[in-house]
């Protein structure tokens, strides 16, 4: 482009604003009522976003609590969160792919790959922990830079390409490793992540540094856009919204922060697992990177219509490249920190149920099948709500075919909830 | 509607002369000569398959010429991609128009040409910038420019392309048959606009086959017929049926082309 095309044409003297339409939209709605009323037209359109993963969420919540008095305990809730991490992140790599409309049915298996040579690294090698884990990112992304040229110079549908990674990357970690056998992973930073907790006071500490930036945010935003006379929110919704972030927040941090051992006279157990500030960064940066960036608005854009993404001087290519790099990049940290819960890699690592786990959690959290919808918290939400049925399950004492039918279940009835309502979405144009 | 500067001889925005264009042994464009004048609406009409999108193609940079010139501003100037094209100032706003249905009002007007304060998104100024355009448009259908395109009607989709093409500092605009799948208020609507666009100076470009859409906002009226410019007219000097004449057999009395015989060949 040239310069003078990047800037704004003169307004030649047109009608003023006060004539215009424009001045009543200085927000959509006044009142949290109509809010409110806002938000239900939306769902009624389809626009349903992790609405069904809350209610799924607290379904799931209700059952487990009501069959099993173990399930609500600060021991139990807080091995689901850490059960839950290295779904959610794989999840929230596959939002990326998933985004443009396409799938990476490798993504599993890129974390036990990755994995591997992080492993190895550290156990063969003797390398410093974080240079192990570079190397299994770097495994990572190779992998996504492969799947994404692929797709989008050969134009192989991403099914296909993908589908091949998923046989031919088992055989990285079957031939590293050997069949039957398995790589201890007990590095003390890295399986610190699962094992240990950050101390209660920096916890907090961390915690109401949250809760006070998002409300500084939250505020600084809706009073510029106020101000300016933009579009935005009602005042009472946004303290809703702050109100409930911070309860969430805070309410977590309360709870972890419980001394959980079996023997609370003997031992003190307390403080939020190191996975959950590592999950919490990752949302952090790829929501900014989604919602404020070029970069993440042009993700949208080549999801929601390519030829007009590309009409508009995208590089629809590189955007599908970066999307897979991205994905398998998270599978690469995802895998990681499955090794870290399990303490150990094996030739089997990611090639079981943690794709469709991932898929199924992206999906459930609100993030299309279709394209050109989704969110890095998407992956979070469903990410506990898969999480939750084998946690669930498991102290049930039920046998595992129950867990796999379940959760394919509950698969089917998120890729139902999404189709349906994208139909509702091209009828009511939400 | 005023035709002086035509009937004066100002100097054409944009003009080509002479310009052929063959696709393979298909011949599709004879010696075109075009012109696009600042503050009038020119109507590009003809048959089916007369030529008129591989002439806006060729205008907006996406068919290279086989032979011909290209001036802007009456000088030559050499364009080879559409990025050129831009860069003079010219936005064409395609039949199927090709918005983001994910997207807001307000992203797809920016989409490609962000407007960023270092890294992060400047959402407010393009949202300020983009209910500005709108407004000196008197754009008066839209209930906020945050809603998404998915939920507008087809004029007001129209609309939104259209003012996306204003947003920045156009000085032509083509459009392909804007109004084909619009009903009675969003056909006025758009046919608005588009004399609006004109009497902000710019120079625009309109693909219809309705004539009375043609009739109503059009300065003057370049008809194709086959490939060959029947005539290049201001619309004051002809009537409905004499255009639908220039269309069908390439001529009409005394307009239009001599042997229409050899422009068959
Ligand atoms: N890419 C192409 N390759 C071959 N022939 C083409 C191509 N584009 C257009 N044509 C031919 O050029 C002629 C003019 O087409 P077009 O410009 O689309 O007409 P109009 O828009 O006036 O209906 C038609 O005969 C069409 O078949
Ligand atoms: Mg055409």
């Amino acid at each position: 482009m040239s310069t003078q095309s990047t800037s704004p044409a003169p307004y030649a003297p047109g009608p003023s604003l006060p004539e215009s339409d424009f001045t009543g939209d200085g927000h959509s709605a006044a009142t949290i009522g109509d809010a409110a009323r806002d938000y239900v037209n939306r769902l009624r359109g389809g626009d349903m976003g992790s609405l069904p993963a809350l209610l799924g969420l607290a379904v799931l919540f209700t059952v487990f609590a009501l069959s099993h008095d173990k399930f609500l305990t600060t021991y139990n809730l807080t091995n689901l969160v850490i059960q839950s991490a290295s779904i959610i992140v794989l999840a929230m790599g596959l939002v990326f792919v998933l985004l443009l409309g396409e799938i990476d049915l490798s993504a599993g298996v890129a974390g036990g790959a990755s994995a591997t040579i992080t492993a190895l690294a550290i156990i063969d090698h003797g390398w410093v922990w974080w240079a192990a884990v570079v190397a299994g990112l770097a495994i990572g992304v190779l992998i996504g830079l492969t799947i994404g040229s692929l797709v989008s110079f050969l134009g192989i549908p991403s099914f296909v390409v993908t589908l091949a990674f998923f046989l031919a990357l088992q055989a990285v970690p079957l031939k590293l490793i050997g069949a039957g056998g398995s790589l201890r992973f007990n590095n003390e930073v890295l399986r610190g992540l699962s094992i240990k907790n950050v101390p209660v006071t920096a916890g907090w500490i961390a915690a109401v540094v949250l809760v006070v930036g998002f409300a500084g945010l939250s505020l600084w935003q809706h009073r510029s856009r106020m101000a300016k006379g933009l579009v935005h929110k009602p005042t009472a919704l946004v303290a809703v919204q702050i109100a409930v972030f911070s309860g969430v927040v805070l309410g977590l941090t309360f709870m972890l922060s419980q001394n959980r051992a079996v023997n609370p006279e003997i031992f003190n157990i307390s403080g939020i697992p190191w996975v959950a500030p590592v999950v919490i960064a990752l949302l952090l940066f790829w929501t900014f990177v989604l919602t404020r960036t070029r970069f993440g608005r042009h993700l949208y854009a080549v999801g929601g219509n390519a030829e007009a993404a590309r009409r508009a001087g995208i590089n629809v290519t590189r955007m599908k490249i970066a999307a897979f790099v991205i994905c398998s990049g998270m599978a690469a940290v995802s895998g990681i920190l499955a090794a870290s819960y399990t303490g150990k890699v094996s030739p089997g690592s990611g090639g079981g149920n943690e794709l469709l786990y991932a898929v199924g959690a992206a999906v459930i959290g609100g993030t299309s099948l279709f394209g050109g919808r989704g969110r890095a918290i998407d992956a979070v939400i469903g990410g506990l709500v898969i999480a939750t049925i084998p946690n669930g399950l498991g102290l049930l004492d039920q046998a595992s075919y129950i867990n796999f039918i379940v959760t394919g279940g509950v698969l089917l009835l998120a890729a139902s909830v999404d189709a349906v309502s994208r139909r509702r979405r091209s009828a009511s144009g939400v | 509607m005023t035709n002086a500067n035509v009937e004066a001889g100002a100097q054409p925005l944009l003009e080509l002369r002479g310009v052929n264009k063959s696709f393979g042994v298909v011949h599709v464009l004879h010696d075109v000569d075009f012109a696009v004048y600042p503050g009038q609406v020119t109507a590009l009409v003809g048959d089916n398959g007369a030529g008129k999108s591989t002439l806006v193609k060729v205008i907006a940079g996406i068919y290279g010429r086989d032979s011909g010139e290209y001036l802007f501003e009456g000088a030559p100037v050499h364009v080879s991609n559409p990025r050129d094209v831009a860069a003079l100032g010219v936005e064409v706003v395609y039949q199927d128009l090709a918005l983001c249905d994910n997207l807001d009002i307000v992203q797809n007007m920016f989409l490609g040409r962000e407007t960023r304060k270092g890294l992060v998104l400047d959402d407010m100024s393009m949202e300020d910038r983009a209910r500005e355009t709108l407004a000196s448009l008197s754009v008066r259908t839209v209930k906020s420019v945050r809603q998404s395109v998915a939920s507008l009607s087809g004029g007001q989709r129209q609309t939104v392309a259209i003012a996306k093409a204003v947003l920045w500092n156009s000085r032509i605009v083509l459009l392909d048959e804007p109004t084909a799948a619009l009903g009675v208020a969003q056909t006025r609507q758009v046919l608005d606009l588009v004399r609006r666009l004109a009497d902000r100076g710019l120079g625009v470009v309109l693909i219809s086959h309705n004539m009375n859409d043609v009739f109503e906002v059009a300065d003057r009226i370049t008809a194709l017929y086959l490939g060959q410019v029947a005539a290049d007219v201001p619309v004051s000097s002809v009537t409905h049926n004499q255009v639908v004449e220039l269309i069908t057999a390439g001529r009409s009395g005394d307009l239009g082309i001599r042997d229409v015989a050899a422009a068959t060949i």
